[in-house]
């Protein structure tokens, strides 16, 4: 901190919130979960490599509640961050920056990434059914 | 601003070190190969579910998926660092703990790659 006090701009407190700010954060916010969430991929491959029983053991974790809430969590993460992250790319080309496509396209991400989930998960359960 | 240049400068076309957009470029590239990878990721797994020790064991060990699967962590986990790099400048405003927190992500980041990567190649070469 600096020793004198200098005015700042308001923090987020004081804002209304609207989707150009959450989709921002959440594109953070999802990148951190999803590098947390990569250790379960390390620990997989891991597994897969260590031995039939470790891999019993990771397949057991992944199939229980609270391995099923951790992968719908990071499915949901990977569909937000990749299609923001591709919404970023645009923006990087210098696309999308009118506020009405801005906004059009921040819900956009938010309603893809709901359907990618929702794609990966029937398909998930599609096959624990048949399995 | 020109003339704040030497005429050497100018005929050379060159600004500073060249390295201002390096992060931001590693970052974009390895965004572009994840954005690339990652459908395909997310195939390899929905087929791997179905599929018992020996048949996942297979399936990762097909040359292209293990060389795709080489190229996916190593992009991952570059990308995990620099975004998190950024985080870390953004929030922690302490010089030793930011330093240290800089390391540290590295650090893991590297470890997490090189685990994957083992594990990748030892499937590949059959154990």
């Amino acid at each position: 901190m600096p020793a004198t006090a200098r005015p700042l701009s308001p923090h987020l407190s004081i804002y209304r919130w609207q989707i150009q700010m959450v989709s921002s954060i959440l594109h953070r916010a999802t990148g951190i979960a999803l590098a947390a969430g990569t250790i379960l991929l390390v620990a997989v491959l891991l597994a897969l490599a260590s031995g039939p029983e470790a891999f019993a053991k990771m397949q057991a974790f992944c199939a229980s509640w609270i391995g099923t809430v951790l992968l719908l969590g990071w499915t949901w993460s990977l569909a937000y961050h990749l299609l923001n992250g591709i919404r970023h790319l645009l923006q990087d080309l210098g696309w999308g920056y009118l506020p009405a496509q801005f906004v059009r396209n921040g819900w956009l991400v938010v309603a893809g990434s709901i359907v990618l989930t929702a794609l990966v998960w029937t398909c998930v359960f599609a096959q624990r059914g048949a399995a | 601003m020109s003339d704040l240049r030497t005429p050497l400068k100018n005929a050379l076309g060159l600004g500073s070190a060249k390295q201002g957009a390096h992060h931001f470029l590693v970052q974009r590239t390895t965004a572009v190969a994840l954005a690339l990878l990652v459908p395909w990721v997310v195939w390899l797994v929905l087929e791997a579910l179905h599929l018992d020790y020996a048949g996942a064991h297979a399936l990762v060990a097909q040359p292209l998926n293990a060389v795709l699967l080489l190229a996916f962590v190593v992009a991952v986990f570059w990308h995990a660092q620099l975004g998190l790099q950024v985080v870390i400048e953004d929030y922690v405003h302490t010089k030793g703990t930011q330093v240290v927190l800089q390391i540290l992500v590295k650090f893991l980041c590297f470890l997490g790659a090189a685990a994957s990567a083992l594990a990748v190649i030892r499937i590949a070469l059959g154990r």
